[in-house]
């Protein structure tokens, strides 16, 4: 058994941990976004206290006017707006990968927490578990 | 010669690499997570402006719109659908992927 | 697997899920229902439009919890509760009523 399955396990005694998912791809190119996407839905299920991070080239994943139609495969992107849903309101995007990219919050599909990378990395430090896509 | 690249100038080299090694005259088509190389207001936009008046650049438009990124492609860059891939492979005597 | 509504034959999967979305009408959910031994009333309905329209708007089907919490914000507290969900859809609410609605299963459901 992983690690992060029997940290899910530990739920069933009721203990809380803080698990942080880290995105770091972009969005249609790798499967790694949208199966990242899943397994963090599918974890709500377990009552955790649940954030994600987006760095790199994971803050395309949250861009608007995502439209896939040309390439034949499924937009993904409404499905960030479904987290609020899911009790999932922790997602944290890194302020230099998105100047990187020209990038401002406002350009995004869901409200997030910008933070610079010393407080992103704080962040991640603090958490009991970390799974990275 | 035409030089493909499938991947983001933030992710690997390979764009970078390509770029310094495509010779006078080359194309070079970005596809996949390279287009976003093919934006702008970007800290990897420099090179490849550089490259601009060397190669002839390419982006694929149906990755560049699932990306939301059709918007933002750097002036100089031509944007091309399936059919204009195709006829860029036939046009060019050799083609590389960058992988 | 298949299903034959109006003398179309329609691709399942291997648990009776349409394959295509767009495969879907009033008249294959009322085929599906039937074989899931539902009796589609006007309460089965606002379930199954509400899926629809969540799965529209965010492109996946919802997990039971999230249905429930949405649909009580909705529709009120007394259809927002398992028991009235399972009431209608036995089998689950998310599950059953995201197959007659024409939906993939819900992810993480097994």
């Amino acid at each position: 058994m992983t690690e992060a399955a029997m940290d899910l396990e530990a739920e069933a005694a009721g203990v809380v941990k803080k698990f942080m998912y880290v995105n770091r791809k972009a969005p249609y190119g790798t499967i790694y976004a949208l199966e990242g996407l899943e397994v963090v839905l599918i974890s709500a299920a377990f009552d955790q206290d649940v954030s994600l991070a987006f760095l790199d080239d994971g803050v395309y994943q949250l861009v608007k006017g995502q439209q896939t139609k040309g390439i034949e495969v499924k937009n993904f992107s409404p499905t960030y707006r479904a987290l609020e849903g899911y009790d999932i309101e922790k997602l944290y995007v890194e302020r230099e990968s998105l100047e990187a990219r020209g990038l401002t919050a406002d350009q995004l599909l869901v409200p997030v927490e910008v933070m610079g990378r010393d407080e992103l990395v704080r962040r991640m430090e603090e958490q009991d578990v970390v799974i990275a896509f | 010669m035409l030089h493909i690249v499938n991947k983001s100038p933030f992710e690997k080299t390979t764009l970078a690499s390509c770029l310094a090694h495509a010779g006078p005259g080359a194309a070079v088509l970005l596809i996949e997570d390279a287009v976003y190389g093919a934006t702008t207001l970007n800290a990897a936009e420099g090179a490849l402006k550089g490259a601009l008046g060397r190669v002839a650049v390419y982006a694929l438009g149906p990755d560049l719109e699932a990306r939301g990124m059709k918007e933002r492609v750097i002036e100089g860059v031509k944007v091309v659908d399936y059919a204009g891939f195709v006829d860029l492979v036939a046009e060019h005597k050799t083609s590389q992927s960058w992988l | 697997m298949a299903i034959e509504v109006g003398g179309k034959t329609l691709e399942t999967d291997e648990e009776g899920y349409l394959v295509n979305l767009a495969d879907w009408t009033e008249d294959v959910a009322n085929a599906i229902a039937k074989a899931e031994n539902v009796d589609m009333s006007g309460n089965h309905w606002e379930v199954v439009n509400f899926l629809r329209e969540y799965y529209n708007e965010y492109q996946i089907a919802p997990a039971v919890r999230v249905l429930t919490k949405a649909i009580g914000k909705k529709l009120g507290p007394d259809k927002g509760n398992s028991k009235y969900l399972y009431e209608l859809f036995p089998y689950g609410p998310a599950k059953q009523a995201c197959k007659i609605a024409g939906l993939p299963k819900p992810t993480g459901c097994v």
